[in-house]
Formats: structure tokens, sequence, C-alpha cells
């Protein structure tokens, strides 16, 4: 395949476009701009309005499956849909968000064109006109980066690391329905279960409150919901708590949990092994609160408090509110 | 019934990572010595599924497989004293250094040498490498239905029914067999090799094959059959410019605190 542009593969909730496809896509153009080439988005259940936004957002030409049965993740029916559009598009990269359905689509779609895949990337570059993939790797204690010897990659690309563009509504494109062999389809989904949780989505929240195993059971994350509702944020955990039972594996953050990006992330009785931070390094403002002043985890954070968190948090929490009434007052 | 499962030879991911040196120069991780080479507990889990299967009482023989050195014969020993039948070593030089690509293009043709396999399970990802591809490639390559992250899994029929792990929940998943299925750390923990499977897994055979037995050529594996390059290998720098937050009492600590994110404009 010669080198033309990069197309991204969107997923959708609720209809709507995910932030991680809108970043995607800005990527996607930053990089289109320097190999030349048109940016495209591969999108098997998007209908008109989702194939309008992913134009606005950066796409020249959408690729739709007009499939409704689409819309949610399919593994046969997604990496056939995805195959044929590059295929037909010829990009230099296919890029796909991290998440359960795009770690499952990427090493399809490679090993199918022959093509070469990065996991969980946390930067993608043009250097000497190549791509280079940079992802983390050893529990998220070291990075690597590499380059293909095929022409053609595949990446999937962790949420929060680059910045979607400004929605544009004037922007042209055009819209491409593929052609599905449904004859590809041998695993079939019978169910979608889905945890009724928490008001706030934790990869969408602006906050996100984490416990560890320093919370010593499930009782402390009472203590952690408690802040969540002050902040309007949402609760998670790192790894241990969920092997432990003492809370869901939805939860789990990190590098076979979710990745989150957060303003503020306050990780609280937490470590800092890499693992952890793999899922939440990105956060633009990390607190750490943790009996151990020799834990790894003051390395990436802005502030750290050295305590209790059962004494810690609800002081804070009250002391939230102080300020808040207070400036109630003075309005 | 066949159940292949494909297991990889690890640093104990368990280990500080202070017990870790990156040689940049030498695009290389190196253990310390004394660090224990295990079973990637992703691939321990998927052998706990397989054993899972037979313990619900069907007819099964499971194969564990490896690719690597001598000195990984130590993982399968693992999956033998863990319940395993029999165990393949793919032992060959050429197969050194290879990537995910050249790796399960060995894995496949190994499967496919054996035959008559209903079932090949691997972890979600080797905890090396955390990457991810190789199970799908087993799929791609062998034109098999793969399901991935599976929390739960049970045959029956001829079928394979996998809960499988979503962000925000799972999904109930049925493919034919034969059939590729990736098992993640929701499944639970694997059991320990108990002393009687302990002592019967020094008489179970394992074969050794070479490309020439599987009659892969040699520019197809190892580091001549990669696709991927490694650019660079570096530790990720910490941010370490962390203020801490003092106080008399933990009252002060949280007032404190909430000083500072009421000054960062965070609240």
């Amino acid at each position: 395949m010669s080198a033309n542009g990069v197309t991204v593969v969107a997923e959708l909730a609720a209809g709507n476009l995910t932030g991680l496809s809108c970043e995607l896509l800005g990527l996607a153009r930053r990089l289109a701009e320097q190999i030349g080439g048109p940016v495209c988005a591969v999108c098997p259940g998007a209908d008109e309005r989702a194939a309008v936004e992913l134009i606005a957002h950066g796409a020249d030409r959408v690729y739709a499956a007009g499939e409704p049965a689409l819309a949610d993740y399919d593994s046969d029916g997604w990496t056939a849909c995805v195959a044929a559009a590059a295929r037909e598009a010829r990009p230099a990269a296919v890029l796909i968000g991290q998440t359960t359905s795009g770690a499952d689509l990427a090493p399809r779609l490679a090993f199918r064109l022959e093509a070469a895949v990065a996991t969980g990337c946390v930067a993608v570059a043009v250097e000497g006109g190549a791509l280079r993939f940079t992802r983390p790797c050893y529990g998220g204690n070291v990075r690597e980066t590499v380059s293909f010897k095929t022409s053609f990659a595949v990446a999937t690309v962790r949420a929060g690391c680059y910045d979607a563009l400004q929605r544009d509504p004037q922007r042209a494109g055009e819209t491409t329905t593929i052609e599905l062999d449904k004859t590809a389809q041998r695993a079939r989904v019978l169910e979608r279960q889905r945890d009724s949780g928490s008001d706030v989505r934790l990869e969408e929240a602006r906050v996100v409150i984490a416990g560890g195993r320093g919370m010593n059971g499930p009782e402390g994350f009472e203590v952690l919901a408690e802040l969540a509702r002050e902040l309007h944020g949402a609760v998670g955990a790192s790894r241990v708590p969920c092997d432990l039972g003492w809370c869901p594996h939805s939860m789990q953050i990190g590098l076979t949990g979710k990745t989150v990006t957060p303003e503020l992330y306050i990780a609280v009785g937490i470590s800092g092994a890499g693992q952890h931070m793999a899922g939440c390094g990105n956060a633009r403002n990390i607190i750490a609160i943790n009996t151990d002043a020799a834990a790894a985890i003051y390395k990436d954070a802005r502030w750290g408090v050295v305590g209790d968190y059962r004494k810690v948090i609800p002081s804070l929490v009250e002391a939230i509110r102080a300020i808040r009434s207070a400036a109630e007052k003075s309005e | 019934m066949h159940i292949i499962v494909c297991v990889k030879q690890v640093p104990n991911p368990e280990a500080a990572f202070s017990m870790f040196k990156v040689d940049e120069q030498g695009k290389k991780v190196i253990p310390a010595s004394g660090l224990q080479m295990v079973m990637s507990p992703f691939d321990e889990q998927a052998l706990e599924a397989a054993l899972r299967i037979r313990d619900a009482g069907s007819d099964t023989r499971i194969t564990v497989m490896t690719l690597g050195a001598e000195s990984v014969r130590s993982v399968l020993k693992h999956g033998l004293a863990m319940g395993a039948d029999d165990g393949v070593l793919l032992g060959d030089a050429a197969f050194q250094d290879g990537d995910a690509c050249s790796t399960a293009r060995v894995l496949s043709a190994a499967i496919g040498k054996l035959g008559d396999c209903d079932l090949v399970l691997t972890g979600r990802q080797a905890a090396d490498w955390d990457a991810g591809i190789v199970g799908c490639g087993i799929a791609e390559l062998l034109h098999l239905p793969v399901i991935t992250f599976a929390r739960d899994l049970k045959v029956s029929d001829g079928v394979a029914r996998v809960e499988r792990v979503v962000e925000n929940g799972f999904d109930v998943v049925e493919a034919p067999l034969p059939a590729v299925v990736t098992v993640s750390n929701e499944l639970g923990a694997a059991r320990a090799p108990s002393l009687r499977e302990t002592m019967r897994a020094a008489r179970k055979p394992i074969a050794i094959w070479s490309a020439a037995d599987l009659g892969l050529e040699l520019n197809e594996v190892g580091a001549a059959g990669a696709r991927r390059v490694l650019d660079r290998l570096f530790i990720p720098p910490k941010k370490g410019a962390c203020e801490l937050v003092d106080g008399a009492t933990p009252e002060e600590q949280g007032s404190n605190l909430a000083q500072r994110l009421l000054q960062a404009k965070l609240l």
C-alpha cells in the first residue's frame, strides 16, 4: 500500500462520537499534514448525523456500513468493515482508540491486511518521514518507540494523549457506504450486560477519586464517594481492590483497566505502580494521599498529603463546603 | 476435546520495578539476577480456564505450548504441574528476537501441526510487552473465530460461550469451535500446582519442534520475520515536583489541600 493519509476508526456511545474518537481525528489531521493525503473515518454504525459530526471534527471522508446492527461493537463485523474501508482508503496508518473494542479490532485488522500493529500508544509522530509509535510496556514502567517495516501500520491510542480539533460545522466531506460480507460473521453477541453504576462515567469525569490497597477494605470507598459527590466526580480504583472484590472490575484504572485523563485525579492509598499510572498518568493534576511517605505515587503527584485518608478526606470535604458556603454568602 | 494453551515466560511482574534495569543502548530490559522467571499471569489464567472446562466434566486433553530457548521449559513444567497433559516447546535459535507477528506465525504453524485442536487459549496480553496481539494473530492466521478478554468461558455442543469484559459491563459472545479465546484477569486466580500433579508432571511428555519441523522458512520466523523495529527503549521521566501539603492535624491538612485546589481553580 502506498501512503495516502490517515484513517481513524470512530466509536459511538449512545449515538454520539466518543471523546477519544475526536482526539484521534485531531491526531490524524496533524499526521496527515506531514505525510500528505486525506483523513478518513470508519464508523461502522454511523448514521447521517454521526457522519456530519465526524466531518465537523476533521474527517474528509466517512466510511459507514449503513448497518444499525453494527452501532455496538461486533468483532467480525467491524473487522470486515474496517478492512474493506482500509483497502479502499489505502492510508499510511489506521488509528483506533485503546478501548476493549479497539484492542480486539487492531490486531485482527493488522494480520488481515498484512500490516504491523502497536497497541496502547501514548504518542504517534512522524520522524524522518516514518511513523513512530511510543507505548508503555513492562507494566507501565518502560516506554518503547517502534516503527514498522510494512508500508501500512495499525495502532491503538490511549485517551487523553491528543487534543480534538475545534468542531467546525462548515467543514466539507463525503460519505461512502461499505458493502459488508455477512458470511464473515462467526462470533455472535447474544447479550450486552451493562453496570447501572454511578451517575458520572469514569472516562468522562472531570474529577476522579481512586482508592487502592491502602483503603484496607470496601468500606473506605464510601468515604471516597462522599468526596466525589462534593466534587461532581467519579470513583475508581487500582487493580488490588478490584481483585480482592472490594469494588467491581469496571472501576479499575490502569494498564488492563480504564484510561482516565481528568483535570484532577485524587489517588488514595495507591502506591503508584507503573501499571496503575499507565491508566491515569495523563491526568492534569494528581493528588496523592497515602500513609507511606516513600510511596512512588508522590513522584507523579502535584500535591501530596501524608496521612490517614479516613481523617484527611472528611476534613477536605468539610473545608470545601466551608469555602463554597463562604463564596455563596459573599455573592 | 483438545485445548491448546499458549503461555509465555516473563520476569516476575509482581517484583518491584527497581529489580529491572533498562539498557537504552542495547534496547533491552534487564531483570536483576535472581529475579524469578514465571508464567505470565494472564496465561496462567488461560490455563485455569482450560482446567475449569475439564473440571466441568468434559473429556479434555490440555496442551501447553511456549516459544523460547531451553530455559523456558520451566513454564511448561509449571503448566503440567497445574494439570495440563502435555507440552510443546517451540525451541529453535531462529525463533529468537521475533515480534508478535513472527511469534503468532510460529504458534499457528505448531497448532496446525497438532491438527486436532478445538480451542486455543492465551492470556489477554503478556505481562512483559503488554501488547495483546498474538492471540488475535493466531486466529487470523488460522482463519478461526476469536473472542477476547474472557472473564468466563464455557464449552458445550461445539460452541464456546464467553463473557467478554467491556468498559462498563460484559457481553455474552458465542463462537463455533474451533476458536481462539483470550482470557482476562477478571476470570479469577489460577490454581497453584498440587503436590500430586507436580509429581505426575515429571512423566508428562514435552515435544520440541524447530522451524523445519513446522515447515517454516527461516525468513518467516524470529527477528527475520518481524515487522516491528524497536527504535528506542527508555524509562519515562517522572514529573517529580510534588508539593507536600502539611498540617499539624489531619483537619489542617484537609483544609490546606482545599486551599490549594481553590487557588488552582479546581473547585
